[in-house]
């Protein structure tokens, strides 16, 4: 008689170590598992509810300044480097891993303006309202030695603000000319004025490292280039622009912010209308930075919260803020994209995380799958209602919540006014003047 | 009158304006092109300007001659006293006289007036210019000029950014971006990139390296390796040149004979066409005849490649009067006698080529199969066995059967013992691939072929034919197919030989001798001699009985078709063709409808066909079911036979009918119950629609899009790993702990680049050439 035996081949179904990850056989075919949209529908609605359940975005507060931190800068090498410059003239160096204070260092007598770091990382520049530009080492002075600049450079006015070029030793200051640096020259080797008293900002493009955008007092906001001798054109807008910033994967594209409580994003080749209004401040904004990756930049306001922006969105993906965070007055994105820095008057830094309710760490394959999995559901039925409206909602302060109700029913009332005034006059006699338009005063050539 | 007189001067003036304008550009141009041969105006130039400096010669003369009477005085010259401030201080501590002086533009032409040499030309010039009071105009404000530099830096910067459109765009396009953007990649590298400045030290790696050196494998420069070099080196930039005007050349006379064909092609005349037919015929014809007598084997082959010409004509019908031609003159052949003449040639064709097939069976076919054409078996379809004699796996199972005849030796040896054979094998290249079960399939045949020569010719049968034959006893069964099998086989074989004989001889021959040669090698050990002697003696009597049937001639045949398959399977075209030779159908045009009727015709016709139909009535009808169906049902669960008796005829109890119908709660009442000419469907779910999306968004263009990208589902469920890898893939990956630099010109220079090679590799190769000799020749003067 013959049996007949099943056989397997234990190669199938038998794992070689214990690490490796078992064999499960599926079936994909489609009747086997039915109901395919509700039952994405309902993690994409989990997902985002936990999302918002495990969005905790602040990491944590490196106090030590004793007054407020008026600006910031990123190592350009290290990543858990930065630096601070306070109210009081004081400069410290943050080490972030640590959070912990390295270095201080009495910089400047006044305000510290403006700070930024070489390019190499091995040296950087701070100016301060006593009319100087100091170059200090980024190491910590040997046993015995002073704190002392490396080198200083006094001015006729004071400087508001400097920044470093990307791959030269070139620096760029401003106060009431904008005047570009040599390292090894204590004049400078240009200055660019064009009627105006007294720049708030200026800042080198990172991508066309030869231009440059200076914020000016008189509204308007000016471009050079450094090879030129003349600035090459100049935009006056309704109200003062307080800091600007350049895409840094986009070359022509950069953003300032306003003290009408918006923010302009602009391509340089057309400055006649920004090409984004990004509207959710409901004060001034006083800083902006944008993510290394140029997707999206981060907004701090004095309305006590911080904005992230994505770059082509008119408002805000994410709104943080902290019951003891006063008026933000500088704000950092890492270089990582990973964290967010801002230093407000109350003088703290804060860190933040980029994305609110990411993992930090390590992400086991898994982990991440399932990450990018929720992503993608999250996406996918972004529009349904129930999760928009979970996925969107945010708290806010209570004033700031008002004021922005505020502020709401003020637009909608002039912008009724205006249909009125338009319906009841003669046709044509009123224009129509579009939001993008209508923030722009003229053009200078 | 004044006001014309002036008008007119003006005139001259502006007359002469453009007569000096004029006249100014030849004297520029005689000056610029012509060095040698100076023109007249020139000459006269120079020396005005000769003249000029004329006076200040004197001036100098005289203070020569000062200075020549101050030396007798002093030895040594003062310096010239500085008694006045002076913005000239020559550094020779001489004061040129009159440096810091005004010259007026009239005193130097107070001189050229004086001199007679000037030409009236230059004059009347000069005059023209005294004469022109107008003025230049006002430089632009500062301003203005600065305005206008703005612009134009504005301009240039903005089209330098406009660069970086493409790369901008490209990336926000992207499904997905790695950041940092210029990473190192994570390809193996080379090793020489690896380690750079790396000596091999252990003896193992000097030996390694010894061998590579060997080898020529690049070692430090990992561009090219030497006989890449040399062949760069070996094709210069003449010899590049003179090869592509080669090639050219070529291509031009190629299209050149194109051109030419597709001109013959268009003649219609059917003389010229036949004529041409003909005379290609008789050349190949005789080229055909004259490679029979130089070059046996590639006459054969032309035989081969004409015989599968034909047959591919006739597979392919052309002669069956199936084609668009012959259908036009099929329609012809009723009124044109000459149509039906070409048809009935077609026909003709067509006949011969289905018919020749059993024509040349019978001339052809040789003795062997002569004698027994009954005996065939089924598997002379089997593969040709022809294709290469050589390797021993194109012959199917019978690789022992060519070797045997040509060689008797080899035959001989396959009948010894398996030691002798392996000896053989151990010599033999050809052979070595044999298998255990081809050794004995040999035996096998070896045997059978005995028996067969036995049989005939009633020769004793050796010693080691009894125990097979016992042994084929038993196998019994497969014997006798077996034995017509090697039959055939050994006639083929043969008939393959004989035909192939003449022709294919020279690729043979060699192989033959080759095998002798080795024959001959391997009886230089005595102790081969020794074998070899018992062997000859223990097979000699086979051999007798093999060779009649080795040896009958046949006649010369064509090799390319088995000569039993034609005998076995005759292609009867009747039953192979199932094609009608004539079938001409023209299909119907398709009626055109016409599309311009009335409109009001149309709803008349409406009408008519809807006359019956009673809307109002459906309708209702239509809104009593669906209150019908809305309505609960009564669920009735019982079950006959349960707690009861049960049986054919038996009804359930009214009780338990009772305990177990469930009545369901009404519903709340219709909401077009009142609305006697509404439907309102109580399908729609309140509960639900919070959960679906009221708009459609902003990406989507219709409803049906957006519903299939939710109808995909993206979870691994119902994808696999890959698929769901594929699809849940983020938008950004960053590093961790990477810093992302901003976009780097590089980035720009590469897009540029990786658009760039595609399209002129040739100029870029021509350039890397003059390059790399370009440093050759550089390395040679160094070596000089």
């Amino acid at each position: 008689m013959k049996v007949k035996v099943l056989s397997r081949n234990p190669d199938d179904y038998v794992r070689e170590t214990t690490r490796d990850i078992q064999r499960v056989p599926r079936n994909y075919d489609p009747t086997l598992h039915p109901f395919e949209v509700p039952r994405e529908y309902t993690r994409a609605l989990n997902a985002t509810k936990l999302e918002r359940v495990f969005a905790k975005p602040f990491v944590a507060s490196l106090d030590g300044h004793r007054d407020g931190v008026n600006c910031m800068a990123k190592h350009s090498k290290s990543l858990s480097t930065v630096l601070s410059g306070a109210c009081d003239g004081e400069v410290k160096l943050w080490n972030l891993a640590k959070r912990e204070c390295i270095r201080t260092i009495q910089a400047h007598e006044g305000f510290v303006r403006g700070i930024c770091s070489r390019f190499c990382g091995t040296s950087f520049f701070t100016v301060g309202d006593d009319k100087t530009i100091k170059q200090w080492k980024m190491e910590l002075p040997g046993y015995g030695e002073k704190e002392e600049p490396i080198n200083t450079i006094l001015g006729k006015a004071v400087f508001t603000g400097i920044d470093h070029h990307q791959s030269e030793s070139t620096f760029v200051t401003c106060g009431q000319t904008v005047d570009i640096w040599d390292e090894q020259r204590s004049s400078p080797i240009r200055s660019f004025s064009w009627g105006v008293d007294s720049f708030s900002c200026v800042r080198y493009n990172p991508v066309e490292t030869e231009l440059l955008a200076s914020c000016a007092s008189d509204r308007s906001i000016v471009l050079y280039d450094m090879r030129e001798s003349t600035p090459l054109k100049k935009v006056v807008m309704q109200l003062r622009s307080n800091t600007l910033c350049w895409n840094p994967m986009e070359a022509y594209v950069f953003t300032c912010s306003n003290e009408d409580y918006n923010l302009y994003t602009y391509d340089m080749r057309n400055l006649t209308a920004p090409v984004t209004i990004h509207m959710d401040h409901v004060s001034a904004v006083l800083d902006i930075d944008y993510s290394p990756t140029g997707r999206e930049f981060v907004s701090a306001s004095f309305d006590k919260t911080i904005r992230i922006f994505p770059k082509d969105s008119g408002h805000s993906r994410e709104v943080y803020h902290t019951k003891r965070m006063q008026h933000v007055i500088c704000v950092k994105w890492s270089a990582d994209n990973k964290y967010i820095l801002s230093g407000s008057d109350e003088m703290n830094i804060r860190l933040w995380k980029a994305s609110a309710s990411e993992k930090l760490g390590v992400l086991s394959p898994r982990e991440r799958a399932a990450a990018n999995y929720n992503e993608k559901l999250k996406e996918k039925f972004q529009h349904h209602p129930q999760i928009r409206r979970i996925a969107r909602h945010r708290h806010l302060p209570r004033d700031i919540y008002k004021q922005r109700r505020e502020l709401r029913e003020m637009r909608e009332a002039r912008r009724r006014k205006e249909q009125n005034v338009r319906k009841h006059s003669k046709p044509g006699s009123v224009p129509v003047v579009t939001e993008k338009e209508k923030h722009i005063v003229t053009v200078v050539e | 009158m004044a006001k014309t007189k002036t008008a007119s001067k003006k005139g001259t003036k502006l007359k002469k304006a453009s007569q000096s304008v004029k006249a100014v550009p030849p004297v520029a141009a005689a000056a610029a092109d012509d060095d040698d041969d100076l023109s007249l105006e020139d000459e006269n130039v120079i020396s005005a300007s000769e003249d000029e400096e004329g006076s200040e010669d004197e001036r100098r003369h005289t203070k020569l001659l000062e200075a020549i009477s101050a030396l007798g005085g002093k030895k040594k010259k003062k310096l010239a006293e500085r008694s006045e401030a002076s913005l000239q201080v020559s550094e020779f501590s001489v004061n040129a006289d009159g440096a810091g002086e005004k010259i007026n533009l009239s005193e130097l032409l107070g001189t050229m007036t004086k001199t007679p040499g000037t030409l009236n030309k230059t004059q009347k010039q000069l005059k023209n210019l005294q004469q022109r009071k107008k003025t230049l105009e006002l430089p632009l404000s500062k301003q203005e000029t600065e305005r206008i530099q703005r612009g134009l830096a504005y301009e240039k910067t903005a089209k330098e950014v406009s660069q970086w459109e493409s790369v901008i765009n490209q990336n926000q396009r992207a499904e997905q971006l790695v950041f940092p953007l210029q990473q190192e990649s994570s390809a193996p590298k080379r090793v020489e990139q690896v380690v750079v400045g790396w000596k091999a030290q252990t003896p193992l790696e000097q030996e390694i390296f010894k061998l590579l050196h060997n080898n020529k494998q690049p070692i430090h420069d990992p561009v090219l390796t030497p006989v890449e070099e040399a062949s760069l080196k070996a094709m210069s930039l003449e010899e590049a040149k003179i090869r592509r005007a080669e090639l050219q050349k070529a291509r031009a006379l190629q299209s050149y004979y194109e051109a030419k064909a597709k001109r013959e092609r268009k003649i219609k005349s059917k003389k010229y066409h036949k004529v041409q037919k003909k005379a290609k015929r008789k050349e190949f014809q005789k080229q055909f005849d004259e490679m029979v007598k130089t070059d046996p084997t590639g006459a054969l082959e032309e035989l081969k490649k004409m015989e599968l010409a034909r047959m591919e004509e006739r597979m392919s019908l052309k002669h069956q009067n199936s084609g668009k031609w012959a259908k036009t003159k099929a329609i012809m052949a009723k009124y044109d006698d000459s149509a039906r003449k070409a048809m009935q040639e077609q026909l003709e064709v067509n006949k011969e080529l289905t018919q020749k097939l059993v024509l040349p069976s019978d001339d052809e076919d040789d003795e062997g199969n002569k004698e027994d054409p009954t005996t065939l078996p089924d598997f002379v379809n089997d593969p040709e066995p022809l294709i290469d004699p050589v390797n021993p796996w194109m012959r199917g199972k019978l690789t022992n059967e060519v070797s045997e005849l040509d060689t008797p030796s080899a035959q001989t040896e396959s009948q010894t013992t398996e030691g002798a054979v392996e000896v053989r094998e151990e010599d033999d290249e050809e052979n070595e691939e044999e298998t255990e079960e081809e050794k004995l399939l040999r035996e096998f045949e070896n045997r059978r072929k005995l028996r067969q020569a036995e049989e005939e010719d009633l020769t004793p049968a050796p010693v080691e034919e009894s125990k097979t034959q016992s042994q084929d006893t038993e196998e019994a069964g497969g014997v006798s197919e077996d034995e017509e099998v090697s039959e055939f086989n050994t006639l083929f074989t043969r008939l393959m030989n004989s035909s192939k004989g003449p022709a294919a001889s020279a690729g043979e021959q060699g192989e033959a001798e080759g095998l002798l040669e080795e024959g001959l090698v391997r009886v230089q050990t005595l102790e081969d001699l020794e074998d070899l002697a018992e062997d000859v003696g223990a097979v000699e009597p086979s051999e007798p009985a093999s060779k009649p049937s080795t040896e009958t001639p046949g006649p010369s045949e064509e090799p390319s078709e088995p000569p039993s398959k034609k005998n076995k399977k005759e292609i009867d075209p009747n039953t192979v063709l199932t094609k009608d030779a004539t079938s001409i159908k023209v299909p119907l045009t398709p009626t055109v409808v016409e599309n311009e009727e009335d409109h009001d015709e149309q709803t008349n016709i409406i009408k008519e066909a809807f006359a019956g139909d009673d809307v109002i009535s459906d309708f209702l009808k239509d809104k009593r079911e669906q209150e019908e169906a809305g309505k609960p049902k009564v669920v009735d669960l019982t079950l006959p036979g349960w707690g009861e008796w049960g049986g054919g005829g038996l009804k359930p109890s009214r009780h338990k009918r009772r305990k177990f119908q469930i009545q369901v709660a009404t519903p709340p009442p219709r909401k077009d119950q009142k609305l006697p000419a509404v439907i309102i469907s109580e399908k729609r779910d309140g509960s639900v629609a919070s959960h679906q999306v009221s708009q459609l968004p902003f990406p989507f263009e219709n409803p049906a899009q957006f519903e299939t990208t939710i109808r995909t589902p993206v979870g691994y469920t119902w994808n696999t790993q890959t698929t769901f890898k594929k699809m849940t893939a983020p938008k950004v990956i960053t590093r961790m702990g990477a810093i992302i630099e901003p976009m780097a010109k590089e980035d720009l220079m590469k897009d540029k680049t990786a658009k760039g090679p595609t399209k002129e590799p040739a100029i870029k190769l021509s350039e890397t050439e003059n390059k790399k000799r370009k440093g050759s020749g550089k390395r040679e003067k160094a070596g000089e």
